[in-house]
């Protein structure tokens, strides 16, 4: 595997070729037919949500849509969901749980969507009810962050069972630009501020928030999405396979106690 | 009058305005004799009162009714019953995951400035003699941001009320995730949602009480996962800061965007309660919750 610095692999998921999850979906799941809408609000074109089947077997697939043009990025709201998308999510995932089949949570976005509307109808209160109902959700849960998994708008689809990571994907409370725009009042810094920040698969390997690195093709994911859908598929069917192992009480206690142990503090 | 007229006028004033006013020179050199922390000013709408009335009035505006920012201390003794709050994990401190340059620092400030380890307190206490678990955020502290020590003192607090049968009441007030811990803090988004979820699945009630200001992370976890939602009138509420929507949306927001009252319009919040009725609030929800009194009778709270 390549090693990049974090600015590098800013550069890398920023490049225009970058698979998305339109690209992936039909390179990993048979059968895949789309479900729509949160059945409260509208549908959310942010987040693609739907069923079919990985190797054979039922699954649920919610993913968030980064655009591979401005067309689509327009559609999709540049990948940053609303409330009715997280909503829709969890609807998916609580039927997902009905019919005794993995959810699998392709994450991809800056963040949740910031604006009125938003606000209105309770951006938080999604994510939180997200974060609350994958906790205990009693099927299993993989999520993969593809490019960008920005702050709570990546976390609501990322409480699982394991986590996994594109090679030069990046994971972060705040995005760099953010970051540097908070802290130090100058947005400019952005590039310091993702090498200091400790987003990296390998970084987050190390905390315990990521179990596991799914290798890219030289160059990045660009330079052959067929090859990373291969290896995004091999990660899947090992993960999904030792997942069916454990009954749900060992699968809910371990999940919990993935996020349990997270945290750095004396006493 | 003519329009011509009317410019004249606006041109006279605007040249007046630009020449020293000596009244107002005056007012100005008089506001600096004033003690610092005589007055309060209300940031929602500019009333000055005096300090002394202001707290007596439980640090509420007597003009717009504005519930403002208090300690921790302050809050436990206007909500648990006299003598009866035993704090948990007061000694847990934070460390520096990612290495921020010169966050150990401003830790160690805070700690002395404010008094307090970290930016949450919690702990049992009793309410109208219920027992009950409270934690209270601090925005004296890092404005309550949370980080590992807010994350992991919330999680205990809620493993230690499913254990004992107990309720949950947080006061919440947060500028959200803490930044300085980086992927960590955010984690513990989950991990306190996830100790809500079992706190509910032994089907224990948990109150949340939304202070000024509650946010960002704060809100889109723990926050919004009350069984009962309560709020202190006049709070901000919200996900996002507001100068990040109106960056996102090239708008001005309208005043009472992201408040109290805003969010009980919309669906988000059970009630606005004000502090002085918020102790008799919480009894009535514990007693419909059938949570029973119990240990002596103290007395109210002392203020």
């Amino acid at each position: 595997m390549s090693e990049l610095t974090a600015t590098q692999r800013l550069s890398v998921i920023r490049e225009k070729g970058r698979p998305t999850v339109r690209d992936y979906i039909p390179l990993l799941f048979g059968n895949f037919l789309e479900l729509h809408g949160d059945r409260h609000f509208g549908d959310d074109a942010a987040i693609i949500g739907g069923i079919g089947t990985f190797a054979g077997r039922p699954v649920t697939v919610i993913a968030q849509v980064k655009g591979r043009n401005l067309e689509e990025n327009k559609l999709s709201n540049f990948s940053m969901p609303h409330p009715e998308g997280y909503r829709k999510a969890l609807r998916l995932a609580k039927q997902a749980e009905k019919f005794r089949r993995p959810v699998i949570c392709l994450v991809d976005t800056p963040g949740a969507f910031c604006g009125i509307e938003a606000e209105k109808r309770g951006q938080g209160e999604a994510i939180a009810r997200n974060l609350m109902e994958f906790m205990t959700l009693k099927t299993p849960i993989v999520s993969i962050v593809l490019g960008e998994g920005g702050s709570g708008g990546a976390l609501a689809l990322a409480v699982c069972d394991e986590l996994a990571m594109l090679e030069n994907a990046l994971y972060s409370v705040i995005s760099p630009r953010g970051f540097a725009s908070i802290l130090w009042k100058d947005a400019s810094r952005e590039s310091e501020a993702a090498d200091l920040m400790k987003i990296t698969a390998e970084d987050l390997l190390k905390f315990g928030v990521c179990e596991h690195i799914i290798p890219e093709p030289d160059g990045g994911a660009h330079h052959d999405p067929t090859l990373t859908a291969e290896n995004i598929s091999h990660y899947l069917s090992e993960v999904l396979q030792r997942l069916a192992a454990y009954d749900t009480e060992e699968l809910l206690e371990k999940r919990y106690n993935k996020f349990r142990k997270i945290g750095v503090f004396s006493e | 009058m003519a329009i011509e007229d009317l410019f004249k006028v606006v041109k006279d004033r605007s040249k007046a305005d630009t020449k020293p006013r000596p009244e107002k020179q005056k007012k100005q050199a008089q506001r600096v004799e004033i003690p610092q922390g005589l007055l309060f000013k209300c940031p929602r709408c500019g009333t000055v009162t005096y300090r002394d009335d202001f707290e007596r009035n439980k640090s509420v505006c007597a003009a717009c009714n504005y519930h403002s920012r208090i300690s921790y201390r302050e809050r436990i003794e206007m909500t648990a019953d006299k003598d009866t709050f035993t704090e948990m994990d007061a000694g847990m401190t934070s460390l520096n995951p990612i290495d921020f340059p010169g966050y150990e620092k401003k830790i160690a400030e805070l700690r002395e400035k404010c008094g307090m380890n970290e930016a949450v307190v919690t702990g049992v206490c009793r309410i109208h003699r219920y027992e009950t678990v409270i934690g209270v955020m601090d925005s004296n502290f890092m404005m309550a941001s949370m980080g590992s020590v807010v994350g992991e003192k919330i999680t205990r607090a809620f493993e230690y009320a499913t254990a004992h049968k107990l309720p949950v009441v947080l006061f919440t007030a947060s500028g959200g995730a803490r930044m300085q811990e980086g992927i960590i803090s955010l984690m513990q988004m989950a991990k306190t949602s996830g100790a809500i979820a079992r706190h509910g699945e032994a089907g224990q009630l948990y109150v949340t009480v939304m202070t000024d200001p509650t946010t960002g992370g704060v809100t889109a976890s723990f926050a919004s996962l009350g069984d009962i939602i309560i709020a202190e009138p006049k709070v901000l509420i919200g996900f996002a800061g507001r100068r990040v929507i109106q960056d996102t949306i090239k708008q001005q927001l309208p005043d009472d965007f992201q408040s109290a009252e805003f969010m009980l319009e919309n669906g988000f919040v059970d009630m606005i309660v004000e502090r002085k009725s918020l102790r008799s609030t919480l009894s009535k929800i514990f007693r419909t919750h059938n949570y029973t009194r119990d240990g002596d009778y103290i007395g109210g709270a002392a203020k």
